[in-house]
């Protein structure tokens, strides 16, 4: 078994908005699911860490929320994205692939190529 | 802007206590339903998949915990919950409570009361344009009683040479006069001052305006005054019409110029003058060099360093010594900041920062108590903090809990503190105990001292029990019972703090036994004089304009007045007495020719006296006669002097006593045969050396002013009125008021370092007294009653009553002991702290030491009684039962 990684800070507010993205609405179970399989089951997530993140997302106005009744007749609070929502996915889409592609350009840089 | 918006929404959430409690909690409830659900269709069994799903959605109060810090203000919550947890603690001991408080408060209000005084006397500049570059000329001083001003001519002198001064101006601060208006009298004080005096001070008047320079035209040109704020309000209630008006003043017209502002007492902090005159109109005389009474005050030019002026000032004083040496000594000069009464300043600076730190001793000890107190409450507490950190309370959270207590229970207790110190402030303030004016006021900076010392010694005695409970493992503080947790090492800390305590109150107590000593030496100083029992009456003869010999005969007139009240045993005027200023005049050894100041053997105290004087002021006359009134200008000079006077002119025989009489000396120019010897006394302050004295008899002398004084039988309420009865058939037009000469307002300014030092000392000493009680009580008292069974055990087992007692009480004796050395051997390093407060101060005193043993032992019994008698009266059986 592999280990389980952390996640990092910021990284599992933009995975939920993400998920909502593509899948529009969604409950809270869903979305934890959701990033469960996406993940491969390789990160050490309580499902409960969750539910804070939502909530502070939901108070920046990314996303809003609502009961609702779910698939198998169970009532739960589904979240879906809002304007502010997709335009802050958009920017934070951005930053991170900046950021991914600086970083993966450190590692392509060998010893010689700075010569 | 989403922060923004986030803040906002948190707040709401906070105002309006929404609580997304419910909200969450169904979440939950949902989400472990659906997993659970899921874990079932895997082919778990219900009870299985209910607990996977649990352990996957992880610590429901952690998230919950989150949820909430994410939903509202978390900090300001805690905060809210920490305080009304700790109200309720609190509630739940009001001993503690009000033990706590009332030791915050006694602590607090202390050094705010302390800290007022030192914020209005040093703190507070002088309400004049820049004092810092306003300074006061003073002389060297070179015997005791020498003025250190100048006279009239030797500051025009000054003003006009010097080189380094933007500007000079002179003040005689001791003109006194009758005011007197329509038909009402009132008896004021003022100064008067050369022409500029305002304009270098740079004070603007609140009403009217201020005399300038140009106003003067020599001697009597410029009759002008202006009244001080408090004079404008009482007598003229505050009319602005009084501006242009004439009033009298020693039954000379005088206008109203102006009123200055309320601020503005002159140069001076404690001497506040009812009136200002231009010094051309006042009683002093501008032309003599003789009489030396002008304070010089000046600016130094911008880029002149005070040693440079100095330097140059002593180059004028040097020049003038050789141009005038019969009157001026060319001593060197010194600058210093006006303001507390001249070289007092040093003096009142000490005490009063010396006060400070002994202030702070008794907070610090204060605070010990209190960390005591904290510590034993978080021990007894223990338990309870243990079930909480194990169910996952973080130890910051309990940490910032204990603080908050320690916090909130300071602000109380400082809260408590300045309010008191307020109110003793106003008591201070109305009932004037000073020597001189001074008002304390409760101004801003003395609220954030009293703040910074709230939250300071809430930060000392907070951070104890916080720091033990940061040490602590929840696992072995839930283990043991209370009795076990007594650690070595808690202990010692504890011990240090109860020791710490200790010493400071014996170093506090030792130090008001020192001042009481003090005290108690300056009521015992021989005098010279003795004003009980002894009436003074101001006589102001010489108003009236009368030749001398009539004066004379007028004086004679009112001392067989006095002497004829029945009960009077002895009556005689003097020019002044002791203790009321005056300085030493140069004598000169018979057959000198040159009367320079350097030839002078001797700078002597002069009296010009009646005959009588000497027996009713209760000076003794040792040897030889008293003056009489055949003494006259026409007869030989003659004078009685002082022990001091003549062993220094003439030397002492084996046995003791000086060949003086018969001799003669020069004394203003006339040469004068001595006729008695009169007992040393003290003529300016207490602390004096031996000083020499000479009486002369006011028929061969000059006598501006005249004291009468009457030594009686009867009580002073009586003489007063049947002197003042007898005194009025003599001169009726002569304001006469008579005062009992032991009530006398100099005579209690002499006394006043040591009533000061005595009452300052005394009360902290007590308040120490009182910490060392109950810190030695709490302690005893705790470990009695931690210790109950433990004890019980032990008498079960038939110990001895004195191991029950040493067991129960003998750790707080032995800190008695450690501590009180430590205290005593602290007082004998801090003799110099203490003599900034007490003349002579000495803690090896036998007496001081001895007092400060004895106070600490009965301190010590006292406080340990009660615990060691509960601890007597275990009874085991009970004790047995009771668990």
């Amino acid at each position: 078994m592999k280990p389980k990684m952390d996640v990092q800070q910021g990284t599992l507010a933009l995975m939920v908005l993400k998920t909502l993205d593509v899948l529009g609405s969604l409950h809270g179970y869903g979305i934890a699911r959701r990033i469960e399989q996406i993940s491969g089951g390789l990160l050490a997530v309580n499902q409960g860490t969750l539910y804070p993140v939502l909530l502070r997302l939901e108070q920046e106005g990314a996303i809003a929320s609502e009961w609702s009744q779910s698939e198998n007749n169970r009532r739960a609070r589904f979240y879906r994205l809002t304007r502010a929502g997709h335009k802050l996915l958009e920017a934070e889409t951005r930053d991170w692939e900046q950021t991914a592609a600086i970083i993966a350009r450190f590692f392509e840089v060998k010893a010689g190529d700075l010569v | 802007m989403r922060a923004l918006n986030r803040l906002f929404t948190r707040l709401l959430n906070f105002t309006a206590r929404r609580r997304g409690d419910e909200r969450l909690r169904e979440e939950i409830a949902s989400h472990i339903a659906s997993q659970t659900e899921e874990n079932i269709l895997a082919g778990m069994t219900p009870g299985e998949g209910r607990r996977h799903a649990r352990l996957k959605f992880g610590a429901v109060e952690a998230v919950r915990e989150d949820y909430h810090a994410e939903g509202g203000l978390p900090f300001v919550e805690n905060l809210l919950r920490d305080v009304r947890y700790a109200l309720r603690v609190l509630r739940k001991s009001p001993a503690f409570t009000v033990v706590a408080l009332l030791t915050l408060m006694l602590g607090i209000g202390a050094n705010v009361v302390v800290f007022g005084v030192v914020n209005e006397v040093l703190l507070h500049p002088l309400s004049v344009r820049d004092p810092q570059n306003l300074y006061q000329m003073r002389h060297k001083q070179w015997t005791i009683g020498r003025l250190l001003t100048n006279s009239y001519p030797a500051f025009e002198d000054f003003r006009q040479r010097n080189t380094s001064f933007s500007g000079m101006a002179g003040v005689y601060g001791y003109s006194v006069a009758r005011l007197s208006w329509g038909n009402a009298v009132m008896h004021v004080h003022g100064d008067a001052a050369t022409g500029n005096y305002f304009d270098l001070l740079g004070v603007q008047p609140q009403v009217g305006r201020f005399f300038h320079a140009v106003d003067e035209h020599g001697p009597n040109s410029a009759p002008y005054v202006v009244l001080s704020d408090a004079l404008w309000r009482k007598a003229f209630q505050a009319d602005r019409g009084v501006v242009g008006t004439t009033v009298d003043l020693n039954k000379h017209p005088f206008t109203v110029l102006g009123v200055a502002p309320a601020k503005f007492h002159g140069a001076e902090r404690f001497v506040w003058p009812d009136y200002w005159i231009p010094m051309a109109n006042s009683e002093l005389s501008l032309q003599s060099r003789r009489s030396i009474n002008v304070t010089v005050i000046g600016r130094l030019k911008p880029g002149v360093t005070p040693p440079w002026a100095t330097d140059n000032l002593n180059a004028i004083s040097a020049q003038l010594g050789r141009e005038y040496p019969e009157t001026d000594d060319g001593q060197p000069l010194r600058l210093i900041h006006p303001g507390l009464w001249g070289d007092e300043g040093d003096v009142i600076r000490g005490f009063l920062y010396s006060v400070t730190v002994l202030a702070l001793l008794v907070l610090a000890a204060a605070c010990a108590n209190l960390a005591t107190l904290f510590a034993a409450r978080a021990a007894d507490r223990s338990r309870e903090l243990a079930l909480r950190v194990a169910l996952g309370s973080s130890r910051l959270r309990l940490v910032r809990q204990l603080l908050t207590e320690a916090v909130l229970v300071s602000l109380m207790g400082g809260a408590a503190g300045l309010g008191s110190a307020k109110v003793l402030l106003g008591l201070l303030n109305r009932s004037q105990p000073f020597v001189g004016q001074l008002t304390v006021s409760v101004d801003a900076r003395v609220y954030l001292a009293g703040l910074a010392l709230t939250l300071g010694s809430a930060l000392l005695f907070g951070m104890v029990p916080a720091w033990q409970m940061g040490q602590s493992s929840p696992l072995q503080m839930m283990k043991s019972g209370p009795v076990d947790s007594m650690h070595l090492r808690r202990f010692a800390l504890r011990d240090l703090l109860l020791g710490a305590q200790i010493a400071i109150c014996t170093l506090l107590v030792t130090a008001s036994l020192v001042a009481v000593r003090g005290m108690v030496r300056a009521l015992h100083v021989p005098l010279g004089i003795q004003p009980h029992g002894a009436m003074l009456a101001d006589l102001d003869l010489n108003q009236e304009g009368q030749a001398d010999d009539v004066a004379v005969e007028k004086k004679k007139a009112a001392i067989e007045a006095a002497r004829s009240i029945p009960g009077v045993t002895a009556a005689g005027t003097v020019n002044r007495t002791p203790f009321t200023g005056g300085h030493g005049i140069p004598i000169f050894r018979a057959g000198t020719t040159e009367f320079k100041l350097n030839n002078s053997v001797l700078a002597a105290y002069r009296y010009s006296m009646s005959p009588g004087y000497l027996e009713a002021a209760g000076t003794r006359l040792l040897g030889g006669r008293d003056v009489s009134w055949h003494d006259t200008a026409k007869t030989p000079y003659v004078a009685i002097v002082n022990q001091t006077f003549a062993r220094k002119m003439w030397g002492e025989t084996p046995w003791g006593e000086t060949p003086a009489i018969g001799q003669r000396f020069i004394v203003s120019g006339n040469l004068t045969e001595v006729v008695g010897v009169a007992e040393n006394g003290k003529y300016h302050d207490l602390e004096e050396p031996p000083q020499p004295a000479v009486y002369l008899p006011l028929s061969q002398s000059e006598q501006s002013d005249t004291v009468l004084v009457v030594r009686s039988r009867r009580s002073p309420g009586q003489m007063a009125a049947a002197l003042a009865r007898a005194l009025s058939g003599i001169a009726p037009n002569v304001p006469i008021a008579v005062h009992n000469w032991a009530d006398d307002d100099d005579l209690e300014g002499e006394l006043f370092p040591a009533r000061a030092a005595t009452a300052a000392l005394g009360v902290m000493g007590l308040l120490a007294a009182m910490l060392a009680v109950t810190g030695i009580f709490g302690m005893a008292a705790y470990s009695v009653s931690r210790r109950k069974k433990e004890l019980g055990i032990r008498v079960a087992l038939g110990a001895r009553k004195t191991q029950v007692m040493s067991a129960a009480v003998g750790r707080p004796i032995v800190l008695l002991g450690v501590g009180s050395v430590v205290g005593l051997l602290s007082g004998v390093f801090a003799t110099r702290l203490l003599g900034q407060i007490v003349y002579q101060a000495n803690p090896r005193d036998p007496v001081v030491v001895g007092g400060a043993v004895l106070t600490m032992a009965l301190l010590g019994i006292a406080a340990s009684a009660i615990p060691a008698v509960r601890a007597l009266a275990v009874d085991p059986s009970k004790l047995m039962r009771e668990e």
